[in-house]
């Protein structure tokens, strides 16, 4: 009796410790399963809120996305360098990255400082500290999205994007296209066209169009570009780069002519030598003349 | 000396009176408002004495400021590109820290420390007991899941949700949603653990601490032969386990000195202690050893 009490008290070493062993173990397991699926919880929802929404464009020399996400300390100095306070961090309830700076172009376009205030002091390089020409920077590109409201694709004079654009002259970021206005048959349209190997994607031109809802609007590159399949050659290039033709020269085409008929197809033309071509305007004396010369 | 434990500080008011029973604390919350009022002073009045957040910060237009376990996270999400400026500025915080204790981070600068310890003044106050439990290291886990998250999604994962980073940035740039997550750490703490966020789960919290491992300027017992066993101190230290093996450290050979990274050095202890048992001192030396224990630092009356 007193035995048995003695051990429920004081129970022999080999069972304690393998009490404790087992509660270690199951602690262990209980907080490595709970830390593991609240970091699974955060992995699931980081996928779905590092998704950049279009309207959301970066300060210019933001890393591209990836390694933004990656570097960017979410500090807001870059905030607040802004001279124009147009940028923002993104906060939990928008659909931005929280704490991630990004501007919107319709109202509040980046003014293209040309000291660009916002990268020098960004800690960590997240805006690359290299960009020292506003005019390399690459937020965006700007595309003009809906050419069926654009009143310029309705032959009316606007050009409002094309004179606020910051990046003008021969090379400029956007430039106008002249096409005949079939509606009015006598007028020219003149269409804004957007180039993307100077277009720095501050969003001045989609502030500035005078739509209800811009039609020229800004979208992060990779949203806005297409790439050419990087198999792709195209032939007049490699010509010009090699000097010469890369395949067999095509054998010059013969055109099944009557005698004397000669037909120029790049000017699309029939010459008529008269000495040597048959001299009859009958046609079908020419289509008889071999039968005749075979008798 | 039967203390109300639900209103701990009573025997310390009547023998030191009240200012000196709240010396830290009022200390520790002048030093977290400060520097909220820091930040603002900026948006709010245009006076730049410092520019950003705990994230990251320019101070006086000059020094960088970069938060070393967000370094850390940059570093495991691959990105490799980083300034100068943010290894200075992770290199002078944590050694700030390591001068001063770890996590003084947590109860002199983090904002969030406010609503946990309103939140476990109310928890006393309600006489609200029990609730979750975690195992103690369950913020180590956390900190290397952060670590192990910014690695596999290649980004700062764990900044989406951050309630410190999310509090500090939200105060100064836009709260919105931010302000639920706050009430839920508050609730959290005052109705479903005690201590819950700061002293169990935080991994920012875990990452200071193991700085103040090593840190230097630490919380001493060197009258702890005064001890009265009242266990006011243990009822409001923020870290409860970490004091009875220094208070009872004489016959276990314990040294007068709370050298657990866990310590916050929040200095409640020294406030509601009636007996003066506890004082800020340095890591090194031993009560045994007077001589030793006034290297930088005052020498208490007990030890003469």
């Amino acid at each position: 009796m007193s035995n048995t009490r003695q051990s429920r008290k004081t129970p022999p070493r080999s069972t304690k410790s393998a009490q404790s062993r087992r509660r270690f173990l199951t602690d262990m397991a209980r907080t490595a399963c709970g830390v593991g699926l609240f970091g699974v919880g955060i992995a699931v929802y980081s996928k779905s809120a590092s998704a950049l929404p279009a309207s959301a464009i970066r300060p210019p020399g933001a890393l591209p996305e990836e390694d933004f996400l990656a570097a960017c300390t979410r500090c807001g100095i870059c905030v607040r360098e802004c001279p124009y306070d147009i940028l923002r961090l993104g906060r939990l309830s928008d659909d931005v990255p929280t704490g991630t700076p990004y501007f919107t172009a319709r109202t509040d376009p980046c003014q293209m400082c040309e000291d660009i205030p916002c990268i020098p002091h960004c800690p960590t390089g997240a805006l690359d500290h290299k960009l020292t020409d506003i005019n390399n920077a690459r937020m965006g590109l700007a595309v003009v999205v809906d050419q069926e409201n654009c009143i310029a694709f309705r032959g009316l004079r606007c050009e409002v994007c094309f004179n606020i654009c910051p990046i003008r002259g021969k090379d400029g970021a956007i430039s106008l296209e002249y096409r005949h206005n079939a509606r009015s048959g006598m007028h020219a349209m003149f269409i804004p066209v957007v180039h993307s190997d100077a277009c720095t994607g501050c969003g001045l031109c989609e502030k500035a169009c005078i739509l209800e809802e811009a039609a020229i609007k800004v979208f992060p590159t990779h949203l806005a570009k297409g790439e050419l399949g990087h198999h792709y050659r195209l032939g007049w290039e490699q010509k010009n780069q090699a000097g010469k033709s890369l395949v067999t020269p095509d054998v010059e085409h013969h055109y099944n002519m009557p005698e004397g008929v000669h037909y120029d197809y790049q000017n699309a033309e029939i010459t008529v030598d008269p000495e040597k071509a048959p001299a009859t305007d009958k046609a079908l004396d020419t289509l008889n003349k071999g039968i005749r010369e075979a008798e | 000396m039967a203390a109300d434990l639900n209103n701990p500080g009573a025997d310390a008011i009547a023998a030191k009176g009240w200012f000196k029973a709240h010396k830290w604390l009022l200390l520790r919350r002048m030093s977290q408002i400060g520097i909220l009022l820091l930040f603002l002073l900026g948006p709010l009045a245009g006076v730049w004495i410092i520019k950003g957040n705990l994230s990251s910060s320019l101070l006086l237009e000059t020094v960088p400021l970069t938060d070393p376990l967000l370094f850390l996270q940059i570093l495991a999400a691959g990105f490799t590109g980083l300034t100068i400026d943010a290894v200075i500025g992770a290199a002078i915080v944590l050694a700030f820290y390591w001068l001063v204790g770890g996590r003084v981070y947590c109860s002199w600068v983090c904002p969030v420390n406010m609503v946990t310890d309103a939140a476990d003044w109310l928890r006393r106050k309600f006489d609200i007991k029990g609730g979750a439990r975690f195992h103690r290291h369950t913020r180590l886990w956390m900190l290397a899941l952060v670590l192990i998250l910014s690695a596999v999604t290649g980004s700062l994962a764990y900044e989406l949700i951050n309630p410190v980073s999310l509090f500090h940035r939200g105060l100064f740039f836009g709260m919105t949603l931010g302000w639920v997550v706050i009430l839920g750490i508050f609730l959290f703490d005052l109705l479903v653990s005690k201590r819950g966020w700061c002293s169990h789960l935080c991994p920012m919290g875990a990452f200071y601490g193991l700085i103040g491992k090593f840190s230097l300027i630490r919380v001493r017992a060197d009258a702890r032969d005064q001890c009265n066993d009242c266990a006011e101190c243990f009822v409001v230290c923020p870290e409860a386990r970490i004091l009875p093996p220094v208070l009872k450290g004489e016959q276990t050979g314990v040294p007068a000195v709370v050298l657990s990274g866990d310590c916050t050095n929040c200095g409640r202890c020294i406030d509601i202690c009636a007996k003066d048992v506890f004082h800020f001192g340095t890591r090194f030396g031993d009560s045994s050893n007077p001589a030793a224990a006034k290297i930088g630092d005052k020498p208490s009356a007990v030890n003469q």
